[in-house]
């Protein structure tokens, strides 16, 4: 068997179901605008912060805040890329047609994952770009220290986001049980346990939290996350490659 | 060639499938037959590797499954219609199929044509009927022109022009010398097109046998007698030898009987009659007796306490029993 050949069979399957342009446009619709919006109302508002709230300001954090909604959207794309083979039942034709399963869902996850990557890129930029454009004269430059970085790093936090819900797909089968843990946890349950200052320090080790550090390029004023940028992505990376683990080994075992 | 032995699945306290050994083989149709939840899509599933087996093994053309290399080259098969996602076209969904076997995208279209589908080609499967389904899973099964087919309940849904067509499908396919396995829990489907039978009942092997040593060894004719003096007619025939069974409602059943010497022999004795028929048991009632056992859903449509509705066989059915032996021999081969 061929990894070409199931790659090229995922990319036809991928590309023939409209859930796949659907949810991708969505993301980066609400991602671009919801960060526009954002960035707009901040520059208003920017007259009547507080001293420390101005030396905190991250124009390139503020316009990808967008993204707080538009990751929903990306859960709901990874869930159902996995989860529709076995809500429809095209998983026992699937795996008749490629009995080795590591094969079958890598190569599955790795062409969603490509996808994502490059409609998160493409968003990640645009956000940037309208967002800098609404800011006026608090806006931040595409070669300032840090903010290329960021920029690249939003893509790579909706990619991420994105095989995260797949792995998580991949163990519980279910698109309604997938969603239904995802949502919550990622738009609520996550916020909760990072404004409450007693459960803060295991929040921030979310891979949500972790992972949009990436994004930020001034870091709020006392500011004490015991990680940088690039080690917040590695802990999102680490929950990533959990999820898929676990997801594999359950459908290696599984039967279909 | 498809060959299982001791083929064994367990769900939980259930055994679904209980050490199942037999083969199927090239050039004919061979009918999985066995009621309702007999077990018979579990095996199916077990024989793709799509579910492990508790116990046993199956090996396609002697591999396991995993070990063909472009598997649906080797073997095609119709699961369940709707083993499909309903948003992508009929196309698409082969075309994914094909790609990942490195089949050429021209045999996509030719599938089509044969299973009559080429007009909806780039319609979304969700808006199938069942048959139009059917039809498409079969398409699936052909797509690598395989030597094995697996139809699992293939006619249902279909309306008689699509039964009809599916039939000589599956004679043809054998008739190439191909292997085909198809399942059904209907005798009168499967007298139709198999030519051999491996019934099942509860998991377990009931019979491995050819279909016309199947017919031969469980078709039972007999001559329905009714008259209005039934007792004289009764001792009139036990005079003359001949076993009787009281059927109920005022009928006598003489198994093997000859019409003309039974209506003869009323005569000589002036007796009325008032039915004289001879009749012929249906295959579906030769496989009811033979399942009645391993049932697992009964349906009760008599009053409680009335006599359960499938009776003893009145006659002995030498011979199934020594095809359950012959399978076992073979297995231990």
């Amino acid at each position: 068997m061929a990894a070409t050949q199931v790659l090229r069979s995922e990319w036809t399957k991928i590309r023939s179901v409209a859930s796949t342009v659907w949810t991708l446009s969505l993301a980066a619709v609400l991602t671009i605008a919801l960060g526009v919006l954002i960035s707009i109302l901040s520059r208003n508002e920017f007259k009547n912060m507080s001293v420390k709230e101005q030396m905190g300001f991250d124009p390139t954090f503020i316009s990808f805040a967008g993204m707080s909604l538009g990751q929903l959207a990306m859960i709901v794309f990874g869930v159902l890329v996995v989860s529709n083979e076995y809500s429809t039942g095209m998983i026992r034709t699937s795996l008749a047609a490629v009995p080795q399963r590591g094969t079958f869902l890598f190569s599955k996850i790795a062409v969603a994952t490509l996808l994502a990557f490059v409609v998160g890129l493409a968003t990640s930029f645009i956000a940037f770009f309208l967002g800098q454009a609404m800011l006026g004269s608090y806006k931040a430059q595409i070669g300032d220290p840090g903010v290329l970085r960021a920029v690249i790093g939003g893509g790579l936090y909706m990619t991420l986001i994105a095989v995260f819900s797949m792995g998580v797909a991949s163990m519980l089968r279910s698109p309604m049980l997938s969603l239904g843990i995802l949502m919550p946890f990622f738009f609520l349950i996550s916020n909760i346990l990072g404004a409450v200052s007693a459960t803060k320090k295991i929040g921030r080790f979310l891979p949500d939290q972790a992972g949009s550090k990436i994004m930020q390029v001034v870091p709020p004023v006392g500011d004490d996350t015991p990680y940088g940028p690039w080690g917040g992505l590695l802990i999102m990376v680490i929950w990533v490659v959990v999820a898929l683990f676990f997801g594999y080994l359950l459908l290696k075992k599984r039967d279909a | 060639m498809i060959e299982l032995e001791g083929l064994t699945k367990r769900y939980g306290e259930k055994l679904a499938v209980n050490n199942l050994t037999f083969a199927v083989r090239p050039g004919i149709v061979t009918g999985f037959l066995g009621p309702n939840g007999a077990g018979k899509s579990t095996t199916m599933r077990m024989m793709l590797g799509l579910d492990n087996p508790t116990a046993g093994d199956v090996r396609i053309d002697g591999k396991h499954y995993a070990q063909l290399k472009d598997p649906l080259t080797y073997i095609g098969a119709l699961l369940d219609a709707k083993a499909m996602h309903g948003g992508r076209s009929a196309f698409n969904h082969l075309l994914c199929l094909a790609q990942s076997n490195g089949i050429p995208r021209a045999r996509v279209a030719e599938v089509l044509d044969t299973v009559g589908l080429t007009p909806v080609a780039r319609k979304k499967a969700k808006g199938f009927s069942l048959g139009m389904g059917q039809r498409l899973g079969i398409a699936g099964a052909l797509l690598g022109d395989p030597r094995i087919l697996m139809f699992d309940e293939p006619v249902n849904g279909l309306d008689p022009e699509g039964i009809h067509w599916i039939r000589n499908l599956m004679k043809s396919l054998a008739g190439q010398g191909r292997t085909v396995f198809v399942s059904s829990h209907l005798m009168s489907e499967m007298a139709l097109t198999a030519d051999h039978l491996v019934v099942i009942g509860q998991g377990h092997l009931l019979a491995d046998t050819s279909m016309s040593d199947f017919i031969e060894q469980n078709s039972r004719s007999y001559v329905r007698l009714r008259s209005p003096q039934q007792e004289r007619l009764l001792d009139v025939l036990h005079e003359a030898g001949i076993t009787v069974v009281e059927a109920g409602n005022g009928t006598l059943e003489v198994d093997g009987g000859s019409p003309e010497k039974l209506g003869e022999l009323a005569a000589t004795h002036q007796l009325v009659l008032h039915e004289l028929s001879p009749q012929q048991a249906s295959l579906e009632e030769a496989f009811m007796r033979l399942t009645a056992e391993t049932v697992e859903y009964h349906a009760h449509t008599d009053e409680p306490g009335m006599t359960p509705p499938v009776q003893e066989p009145p006659l002995a059915r030498p011979g199934w029993g020594e095809s359950w032996d012959r399978a076992k021999d073979e297995g231990a081969r």
